[in-house]
C-alpha cells in the first residue's frame, strides 16, 4: 500500500537560498504526523511541494502513490495554507460550493452542512467571509480543506488564529479524521497540541528532518529521582527499568526511600535540543 | 474551466472598479450627449447647411470626429477595466493568499488561467460593445449621423480591449499588482503615442516616423485595431469631406484589413502560450 505522502531527498532552492536540502518524510495512510521546526526550517515549502504549489529543485515526492502536483494527486488532498484569504463577498456556503465544484465533489448540500457543523460554523452558513472573525475564517478554511473527502490533509498552522475553544474543536476534528482513516500532515508551532493528537512527530531544521518518531519515543529518559531521609538524589541517565536496582541499593546501604520519580524529557525538551543542536 | 470562469466573472462584476467604471461611463455618456448636441448645432450654423456648392459634408465631419473621440474614451475606459480586472490575477492574488486554495484543486493551471481570461475578456468586450452602441445611438439621435460601417468599429474596439486584457494577464504572472498595472498602462500609452507619431509623420511626410508607428501598431495590435475601427467609421467618405475628416482624430486611422484580425487572434494565442508556460513554472 503506498504511503499517503513519501518525500525522498527533497530539495528546493530559491535563488541562492536553500529551503530544503534533502528532506525525507513519510506519512502513512490514516496517520497523523506533526511537523515541527523553527521559522524558516522548510516546513511550509515541503507542504507546498506536496500540494503542487511549488516545484522541487531535486528529489522526489509522491502523494497517494502518484507524483505530487499531478491532477490525480490533487484529487486526493485537502490543504489549508498558513496565509490564506477567501473572497470576502462569498458566504460560507457559497465558498464551500465553489470548492465542491472545483474538487468535483458530489456531496451537495449535505456535505456542506456536515463540514460546517464539524468546524462549529453550522449557524454561519449564510455569513459572508468579510463579516467573519479571523478564527471563524480559519475554521472555514479547515472545512474548505475537507471538501471532497480527501485522503490526505495538509494543514499549515491551522490553529494559529484560534482561541482555546477553537483549538479544541480542531483537535477533536483531527482525532475524528484519524478514526476515518484520513492521513494528516500537521504543521504547527504548538508542541503541546502536536503531542496531544499526533501519532508521529518529525522535527525539521535547516531544510532537513533531524528527528522523527512517536511522541513517546522522542521523550527520552532523563534520570531517576530518589527522595531519601538525607535529601533528593538524581541518577542521571537511568530509566524506569533501573528503579528496582536503585531502590535496592539505597535500602541495602541503610537508607530510607520516601519516593521515586522517573524523569523523562518532554517533546519540548527534545525539540529545543534538536533545534539548538544540543 | 467553466467553474473558474463563472467564479472570475462573478468576482469581476463585484469589484469596486467595475462600479467606478460604470459611474464614469454614465457621466461620460451624459456629457457626450450634451457635447455632441452642441457640436452639431454649432457646426451646422457655421457651415451654412443647405447652401449649394459646399464641398464639405459638415454632418459627416462633425459626427465622425466626435464619435471618433467617443471611441477613444471607450477604449480608454475599456483598458482601465481590462487592466484592473486582471492586474493581480496570479502573483497579486498569490501574495494575498487568494490563489493557493484554488490552485491545489484538481483543475489544471492552464484551465485556471483560461477561465480568468475568458471572464475578464468577456466583461471588457461586453462593456466596450455596450458603450460603443450607446454612443452611436446618441450620435445618431442628436446629429442624425451614423458610421459607414456599424459592426466593424465596435468589434475592433472590443478586440482591442481583449488584447489589453491578455497583456495584463500575462504581466500578472511575473509582476506584482502595482507594477503590472503601471507597466500595462505604459504599454497602452506607448501604443497610443505611436499612433500620434504616425499622424505627425504623415503631416511632415516623414517615412521613418510612419514606419515606427506602423511597426508599433503591429507589435501592440490593440492600437492597430483601434485605428482600423476609426477608419471604418468613414470608410465611404470621399473628396474634401475625407480630407477634412483626416485632419481630426482620423489622421492615424488605417484600415488593417483581414490580416490584422488574423494577427490579433494569433497574438492573443501567443500571449496565452507565454502565460501558460510562465504560470506552469511559477512557485506559489
Amino acid at each position: 500500500m503506498p504511503a499517503a505522502l513519501a518525500a525522498t531527498g527533497l530539495q528546493k532552492r530559491y535563488g541562492s537560498a536553500e529551503a530544503l536540502v534533502g528532506a525525507d518524510l513519510r506519512v502513512e495512510e490514516g496517520q497523523l504526523l506533526g511537523l515541527l521546526g523553527p521559522n524558516g526550517a522548510g516546513k511550509s515549502t515541503l507542504v507546498k511541494i506536496a500540494c503542487g504549489l511549488v516545484r522541487p529543485s531535486a528529489g522526489g515526492i509522491e502523494v497517494l502513490g502518484v507524483p505530487a502536483g499531478s491532477i490525480e494527486a490533487r484529487r486526493g488532498i485537502g490543504y489549508l495554507a498558513e496565509l490564506f484569504r477567501f473572497p470576502g463577498w462569498l458566504s460560507a456556503d457559497e465558498l464551500l460550493t465553489l470548492h465542491q465544484r472545483l474538487a468535483g465533489s458530489d456531496g451537495a448540500e449535505a456535505e456542506r452542512a456536515e463540514l460546517l457543523a464539524l468546524v462549529g460554523l453550522a449557524d454561519a452558513r449564510a455569513v459572508k467571509v468579510e463579516a467573519m472573525s479571523k478564527g471563524m475564517q480559519q475554521r472555514l478554511g479547515i472545512a474548505q480543506a475537507l471538501v471532497g473527502s480527501p485522503r490526505l490533509l495538509l494543514l499549515d498552522e491551522p490553529t494559529s488564529a484560534l482561541d482555546p475553544v477553537g483549538r479544541r474543536i480542531v483537535r477533536d476534528l483531527l482525532q475524528e479524521l484519524r478514526s476515518r482513516g484520513v492521513a494528516v500532515l500537521l504543521n504547527s508551532h504548538l508542541l503541546s497540541e502536536v503531542e496531544l493528537v499526533c501519532d508521529r512527530v518529525a522535527i525539521m531544521l535547516d531544510g532537513r528532518i533531524v528527528e522523527q518518531g512517536a511522541p513517546a519515543e522522542l521523550s527520552r529518559p532523563r534520570g531517576v529521582e530518589i527522595e531519601t531521609a538525607s535529601g533528593t538524589q538524581v541518577y542521571e541517565g537511568a530509566g524506569r527499568d533501573d528503579v528496582p536496582r536503585i531502590v535496592a541499593e539505597q535500602v541495602h546501604a541503610g537508607g530510607q526511600v520516601y519516593g521515586v520519580r522517573v524523569l523523562s524529557s518532554t517533546l519540548e525538551d527534545t525539540y529545543l535540543e534538536a533545534v539548538s543542536g544540543g | 474551466m467553466r467553474v473558474v470562469a463563472a467564479y472570475a466573472l462573478q468576482e469581476s462584476l463585484r469589484r469596486r472598479v467595475f462600479t467606478v467604471v460604470l459611474i464614469l461611463t454614465a457621466v461620460f455618456l451624459a456629457l457626450y450627449g450634451w457635447g455632441a448636441s452642441l457640436a452639431f448645432d454649432e457646426v451646422t450654423t457655421f457651415s451654412g447647411e443647405g447652401e449649394q456648392g459646399n464641398p464639405v459634408d459638415a454632418e459627416v465631419v462633425t459626427g465622425s470626429t466626435i464619435f471618433g473621440l467617443a471611441m477613444f474614451s471607450t477604449l480608454f475606459l475599456g483598458a482601465v477595466l481590462a487592466v484592473f480586472l486582471t492586474l493581480s490575477a496570479v502573483r497579486g492574488d498569490a501574495e494575498r493568499g487568494l490563489l493557493q486554495p484554488l490552485v491545489v484543486r484538481p483543475v489544471g493551471r492552464t484551465q485556471m488561467l483560461a477561465g480568468r481570461f475568458v471572464a475578464a475578456a468577456g466583461v471588457c468586450a461586453a462593456y466596450v460593445g455596450a458603450v460603443y452602441v450607446v454612443a452611436m445611438l446618441i450620435t445618431g439621435a442628436v446629429g442624425g449621423w451614423w458610421p459607414d460601417r456599424v459592426l466593424e468599429p465596435g468589434l475592433a474596439l472590443a478586440s482591442a480591449v481583449v488584447v489589453i486584457a491578455a497583456i495584463a494577464l500575462l504581466g500578472s504572472i511575473f509582476l506584482s499588482a502595482t507594477a503590472n498595472g503601471i507597466g500595462v498602462f505604459m504599454v497602452f500609452g506607448a501604443g497610443l503615442a505611436a499612433g500620434l507619431l504616425g499622424q505627425i509623420g504623415e503631416a511632415l511626410s516623414s517615412n521613418r516616423l510612419e514606419d515606427i508607428a506602423e511597426v508599433t501598431a503591429w507589435l501592440l495590435p490593440f492600437e492597430a485595431l483601434y485605428q482600423s475601427g476609426l477608419d471604418a467609421l468613414t470608410a465611404d467618405a470621399r473628396g474634401f469631406t475625407d480630407f477634412a475628416v483626416q485632419l481630426g482624430p482620423f489622421g492615424g486611422a488605417d484600415e488593417g484589413g483581414p490580416l490584422l484580425w488574423v494577427w490579433a487572434a494569433v497574438y492573443v494565442g501567443l500571449i496565452g502560450l507565454a502565460a501558460r508556460a510562465g504560470f506552469a513554472r511559477r512557485d506559489l
